[in-house]
């Protein structure tokens, strides 16, 4: 889905030839949600969401899946912004690296770090070894922990 | 002690086999369905804990979507689980009632109109069918950049290069209507009737380009194969547009019934009317 060359062109997903009886767990959750929320027998149980129902959950759902709002906004003039942004399939693209960028730009702090802790290594002071042996041996609260919840 | 409600998933012709069926199948917070009948009809329900689905706890779990989409994919998949079988009139999510006799009550009330849309549905599911404009594909010269060369003035440039991609852009918002036009006339002569959902633009909006249009349209069970087919081989012709169509759906956007239809803004229609749910073509 994420490549737009694929995308362009219709392509039968294997969900609907595979399964004679609809979507299974492979539908997506928009799709779903502005079905179950959205459409279906309405019956005024006997939890009144439908004061809730209706009105909560159609806002919702238009947060979630239908802003027709920011949908007429796009439509009229999302192509008119400068081409190197209005390329949604640059902008689709856009958000793997955005996330790549974050990783290279982690990256790049915790080399800063390490490197702003090497000249202290390199006077090589026995008080600055125990230091960092201290460090290495204690599985560190603050750095480490960090370091595996950005992988 | 908690303290259980009903949960109900679907209106369907009561049946034993059915219930053998579904004997195996979960529901929400994997409870097991089970069928409450009246009248020859029955209603799939799950028990669920008031503490989850009271009047209180509801509203709050509502604003958590993980909660929600688990709530949505066990019901849509019971839904799923009766319409793999048999002729189904899924309920909104959270239709909730305080025991089996009050499921049982309800049905009463109901029977007439529930029996008579499930006669309408009978042999029909639902296919949905989504638009979405896509933007130029990224390789081809764009216009301004064609246009940035050329010229003395660097004014001049900026404003032919603006209307350029004006006239690109509402090249483009025609060539999307054109296309929800004919994608629209292909399914229409296959479906009995249609709905329009609203556009997709949320953060779950998925996929490439600018959803432009969202219809549901009722087929005959059998005229899938050759709905697909036909719409594929419609958007095929067309550039500019990415068609997604999804199904078969349960008739989950054909439920409404004259008396009980909420205020929605859905636009229930037969075989009239046309047209993309977009603004109109240079509105600013």
């Amino acid at each position: 889905m994420t490549d737009p060359t694929q995308a362009r062109r219709p392509v039968p997903r294997p969900a609907q030839t595979v399964s004679p009886y609809g979507q299974g767990s492979s539908a997506n959750l928009a799709d779903i949600l502005e079905r179950v929320l959205d459409k279906g027998i309405v019956i005024a149980g006997d939890i009144q969401i439908n004061l809730l129902d209706i009105e909560l959950l159609t806002i919702k759902l238009r947060l979630l899946v239908a802003s027709v709002d920011k949908a007429k906004e796009m439509g009229i003039d999302w192509w008119e912004h400068d081409p190197s942004l209005s390329s949604r399939a640059r902008e689709d693209s856009g958000r793997p690296s955005l996330a790549e960028e974050n990783r290279r730009l982690r990256a790049e702090v915790e080399n800063l770090r390490r490197r702003s802790l090497a000249p202290a290594d390199s006077a090589a002071s026995l008080v600055d070894d125990e230091a960092v042996r201290r460090e290495e041996s204690e599985p560190d609260q603050g750095t480490r922990r960090r370091g595996s919840d950005d992988r | 002690m908690s303290v259980y409600m009903s949960y109900g998933y679907a209106v369907t012709r009561a049946d034993a086999a059915l219930e053998e069926a579904l004997s195996h199948v979960r529901g929400v917070a994997g409870a097991p369905v089970r069928l409450v009948g009246a009248q020859g009809l029955a209603v799939v329900v799950s028990s669920v804990p008031e503490s989850d689905f009271g009047e209180t706890a509801l509203k709050a779990r509502l604003e958590d979507l993980d909660w929600l989409e688990s709530v949505a994919r066990a019901h849509h998949s019971v839904v799923e689980a009766v319409f793999a079988r048999t002729t189904v009139l899924p309920l909104r999510l959270a239709t909730l009632h305080l025991d089996d006799n009050r499921v049982r009550d309800m049905l009463d009330r109901r029977a007439d109109e529930f029996a008579l849309l499930l006669d309408q549905l009978a042999g029909h599911v639902e296919w949905g069918v989504k638009v979405y404009a896509l933007p130029p594909a990224p390789g081809s010269p764009a216009p301004a950049a064609v246009s940035a060369a050329t010229g003395t003035s660097p004014g001049r440039d900026y404003l032919r290069s603006r209307q350029r991609q004006r006239r690109s852009g509402e090249d483009a918002w025609r060539a999307a209507r054109d296309a929800v036009l004919s994608i629209d006339a292909a399914a229409r002569g296959l479906a009995v009737d249609r709905v329009e959902h609203r556009l997709q633009e949320g953060e779950l909006a998925t996929g490439p380009g600018c959803n432009v249009s969202n219809n549901a349209y009722l087929v005959p069970r059998q005229g899938g194969a050759e709905f697909q087919e036909r719409l594929l081989g419609t958007a095929g012709n067309l550039d500019g547009v990415r068609v997604d169509i999804t199904g078969p759906w349960a008739p989950y956007s054909f439920t409404a019934s004259d008396d009980t239809d909420d205020a929605q803004e859905s636009h229930h229609e037969g075989a009239a009317g046309a047209g993309p749910t977009q603004p109109e073509a240079g509105t600013q």
